[in-house]
């Protein structure tokens, strides 16, 4: 039994008059900047919190998600793994009738390119029509940047958890401008991808076959010591990828090395892809722990942001996707901007991204803000989120790990919502990427999945 | 400018503040000169509806929203000083990128010895549960916590071997440290378990002054003892304090207790090695002078007259009924069971304290019932001073004493010690033509007594 002593330290809750008497009394305070939950969730939050299986699901999902070991160990063709008459997409599950621009230009993009339209209205027509199955990349282990979209010719990077054993998939990147996940379909987007169909992916896999697999983790965690955040900055990374490819993709295919280490050199993005399927595996491996509330999976489809939470199986929670704040390239401005897309947020979801902003100075320049908001973001995370990434850390905050595995419970009761980095696409089909920035995910998702975990707590034990 | 009065509602998205800033904010602006009306709250459901009755028009509100409603000729400059007083009470940030704890799980990272939980009491648990699961002893000082969360905690808390005092836990000590309602006590041999706040305030503050010390005032809350809970706090305290080296002696203050936990806990006392008095606040047992009087006799300490001050003679016609006027429920309880009229209402309850604060900080609801009074009532009313009460009762009180037609005969509970000065608002009360007694069992008394 706890020996009686005066306490040397006393955390204060509520009301300030009360901190005031210790304070008085000399004694030491921790006041904790406490305010009222989400409205419409206190009852669900004390049913969810006095789940007995809680606090163990929660450290067994962290422990999961901070413990994955991805690699790099493959680059295969989309139509291996991908059932025929299937597009994915970013996001939770999207209509025809519901996609937004950028969205339908990337499914018209798709059509062309697997030669299932003759022109973008024949696509539109057939997509309308149904005459293509939409599912969310995160149905079929892979994940997407922006529209997300892949069809069966496109490569996609094949990420193993060494530590678990999972598996997951995400498309090759394009580079920046017009290009078809910001929902571009014109003919240079079309060449390219038919480039890295027939030139790209396959050198890649060769090259692959003879690096063996390249420890991400790693690769991760030094990119973070270089000042990249992961998800709008992988210069770093990027940087560090091509160092273990480069004499590889020489041995393997001399004929067009060149051109393919050009084009990977050309886009500071490259490794964004390989990012978010590390991201991806990691966060597979905390699914399905029961009584769980943990976050796995932040995605949106350019309609709606959804979520998915670790002890609710496959069930997405949706809200409005926001429209970003940040900086337009060119004459564009906020008008020209479509709501937040892609399953790029699977970085957030890992501890990367706009969590792990503190690392990632030179990231203000892009998003907008000063060096002190991207410090402050990363502290604020700690706040919803249950653990400190043990490899990626953050030379600035004394190497702290970074903040991983977002809470619902301590999201709704903060009212704090997790920062997301991110690109802007244009509203209009085809017009591409429009500019950068930050954006606010929509509180009610985060409500809708609380509720949901309190119903399935009462059905446990009721 | 117009001496018209015109009115104000502002809503402020997302700003919280705590209902005793809050309350203090509104009335600095209430005296504020040419202010009719003005409230400063959450827009809880019941302050929006107090709001109303005020005959305020409220704007489209949550409740995690701030509202400021004001009714003055200048209601710009009412506006500008609660924006003042909001600010300043807010603390500074050391640095820009500085982030507060947003959660007790958060403040917990830092090593820490207790929580203390004053949020309003619907979202007590979670901060309560954080403190658990730290493996951190918690007082959850705030009320209107459901009991089955309150016998959950204090499950978990056995898991966990910490204690949980309170719900509705008004007051502790802890190795000289006061927490909530505390008077300024001097070390010693006695430890206090204490179901009720007030109760406990009463004993230690006689203790006191008879210049005996306590080791540890360990509150465990009002429903402790009941059957829902099975008094797993009373139990835990009272097995820490017999191991306490410090403590020589245990005063058990309480409602008499459910037949089934008094089992459990008479079982319990029965194991302990260190002797202990019972305050069970009960018809028949000793009030909780007499329990202070048999503490003090058991550890062989002579027992001193309880200071009071008689009033001046006043020319009022014979006294008829006695109105208890209480912020104490221990207190007013005793007071009831002593004068054996139930007329006595405690302004702490439940039913007086959902949205605002307890009497002991916020004495408007007294002091409005005090000029309700007749020449033929007398008024027993409790002060209890200490660090977390209102730091000056006599200020706010003795006014609406020297003006209530009753005869009003005060108990006045703290100890030499405070921050408030017992002598001087014992000073003031008599002053204002109350007589004023440090025993709320002889004020009660002497209450009777003018019948």
């Amino acid at each position: 039994m706890t020996l009686l002593s005066a306490p040397a330290r006393v955390v204060t809750v509520g009301a300030g008059l009360l901190d005031d008497a210790l304070t008085a009394q000399a004694v030491p305070t921790v006041p904790v900047a406490w305010r009222p939950p989400l409205p419409g969730t206190a009852e669900a939050l004390a049913k969810v919190l006095a789940d007995p299986r809680r606090p163990a699901a929660n450290e067994l999902a962290a422990g999961r998600l901070t413990s994955a070991r991805p690699q790099l160990v493959g680059v295969r063709r989309a139509s291996e793994v991908l059932a025929e008459g299937t597009f994915l997409h970013a996001g939770p599950p999207i209509t025809w009738e519901r996609a937004s621009g950028p969205m339908r230009g990337a499914l018209i993009g798709a059509m062309l390119l697997e030669g299932l339209a003759g022109d973008e209205h024949e696509a539109a027509r057939t997509l309308a029509a149904g005459g293509v199955t939409l599912r969310p990349c995160h149905e079929h282990a892979a994940v997407g940047p922006m529209a997300g979209v892949v069809s069966p010719s496109m490569w996609v990077f094949e990420v193993r958890d060494a530590e678990h054993g999972g598996t997951a998939y995400c498309s090759l990147n394009e580079g920046l401008g017009k290009v078809l996940r910001y929902g571009a379909y014109g003919p240079e987007v079309l060449e390219r991808l038919r480039w890295m169909d027939e030139v790209l992916g396959p050198a890649l896999a060769a090259a692959l076959e003879r690096t063996g697999p390249i420890d991400l983790r790693t690769l991760i965690a030094q990119a973070l010591q270089m000042g990249d955040e992961l998800h709008n900055r992988n210069r770093a990374a990027t940087s560090l990828l091509l160092r273990e490819l480069a004499p590889a993709v020489v041995e393997a295919a001399p004929g067009v090395a060149a051109q393919v280490l050009r084009f990977i050199n050309g886009n500071d993005h490259f490794f964004l892809n390989a990012g978010m399927a590390a991201a991806k595996v990691s966060t597979d491996a905390a699914r399905d722990v029961p009584g769980s509330s943990l976050v796995v999976a932040m995605a949106r489809n350019g309609t709606d942001f959804g979520v998915q939470v670790s002890g609710l199986g496959g069930r997405w929670f949706t809200g409005p996707a926001g429209v970003p704040d940040g900086l337009y390239l060119g004459a564009y401005g906020p008008e020209d901007a479509n709501p937040d897309i892609g399953d790029s947020t699977i970085t957030e979801t890992s501890g990367l991204g706009g969590f792990a902003m503190a690392a990632s100075p030179a990231i203000v320049r892009f998003v907008g803000g000063e060096v002190a908001d991207a410090v402050r973001a990363t502290r604020s995370m700690y706040e919803i989120t249950l653990a400190e990434h043990p490899a990626y850390q953050i030379p600035g905050l004394g190497f702290r790990g970074t903040p991983v595995g977002i809470d619902l419970t301590l999201v709704a009761r903060t009212g704090l919502l997790p920062v997301v980095n991110t690109g802007i696409a244009g509203r209009v089909a085809g017009t591409g990427q429009v500019g950068a920035g930050l954006v606010e995910p929509p509180a009610e998702a985060f409500t809708h999945a609380l509720l949901a975990l309190a119903r399935s707590v009462s059905e446990s034990f009721e | 400018m117009s001496d018209v009065p015109r009115e104000v509602v502002l809503v402020r998205r997302g700003t919280y503040h705590d209902s005793v800033t809050l309350m203090r904010v509104s009335q600095a602006l209430s005296g504020l000169p040419g202010v009719t009306s003005a409230m400063v709250a959450m827009a809880t459901e019941l302050n929006v509806s107090i709001l109303r009755e005020l005959g305020f028009s409220i704007p489209e509100s949550d409740p995690g929203d701030l509202l400021i409603a004001v009714r003055a000729s200048d209601t710009e400059t009412a506006v500008e000083e609660a924006d003042r007083q909001l600010t300043a009470s807010r603390r500074s940030d050391p640095a820009p990128e500085h982030q507060p704890p947003l959660t007790t799980r958060s403040a917990a990272r830092e090593p820490a010895g207790l929580v203390l939980v004053s949020t309003p009491g619907e979202h007590a648990f979670a901060e309560a549960l954080d403190a658990v699961e730290a493996g951190l002893p918690v007082m959850i000082f705030s009320d209107g916590v459901p009991v089955w969360q309150e016998r959950l905690l204090k499950e978990r808390a056995e898991a966990r071997d910490v204690l949980v005092m309170g719900p509705d836990c008004g007051t502790a000590v802890i190795g000289g440290v006061g927490l909530g309602f505390a008077n300024v006590l001097r070390p010693g041999p006695v430890g206090v378990v204490a179901a009720s706040g007030t109760g406990a305030q009463q004993v230690t503050s006689l203790l006191d002054r008879a210049g005996t010390g306590v080791s540890h005032v360990l509150g465990v809350g009002g429903r402790d003892l009941s059957v829902e809970v099975g008094g797993l706090s009373a139990l835990r305290a009272l097995r820490m304090l017999d191991e306490d080296p410090a403590t020589e002696l245990i005063v058990l203050v309480s409602k008499p207790p459910a037949p089934e936990v008094a089992r459990a806990v008479e079982e319990s006392l029965g194991r302990l090695r260190t002797p202990v008095v019972r305050a069970l606040l009960q018809e028949g047992a000793p009030d909780l002078t007499e329990a202070t009087e048999q503490a003090l006799r058991a550890l062989g300490r002579p027992v001193p007259e309880w200071p009071s001050w008689p009033s001046w003679p006043g020319g009022r016609p014979p006294a008829k009924t006695i109105k208890g006027v209480y912020a104490g429920g221990t207190l007013g309880a005793e007071a009831a069971m002593i004068t054996g009229t139930g007329d006595v209402v405690d302004y702490g309850d439940d039913a007086y304290t959902r949205g605002r604060a307890h009497p002991m900080i916020d004495p408007s609801l007294r002091v409005e019932a005090l000029s309700h009074t007749q020449d033929t009532d007398v008024v027993l009313m409790d002060v209890v001073l200490g660090h977390g009460a209102d730091p000056d009762p006599a200020a706010s009180l003795a006014h609406a004493v020297a003006r209530a037609p009753a005869t009003v005969v005060v108990a006045l509970i703290g100890t030499e010690g405070d921050p408030q000065d017992l002598h001087r608002q014992a000073a003031a009360f008599r002053e204002a033509g109350a007589a004023v007694f440090t025993s709320n069992a002889e004020a009660a008394r002497h209450a009777r007594s003018l019948l």
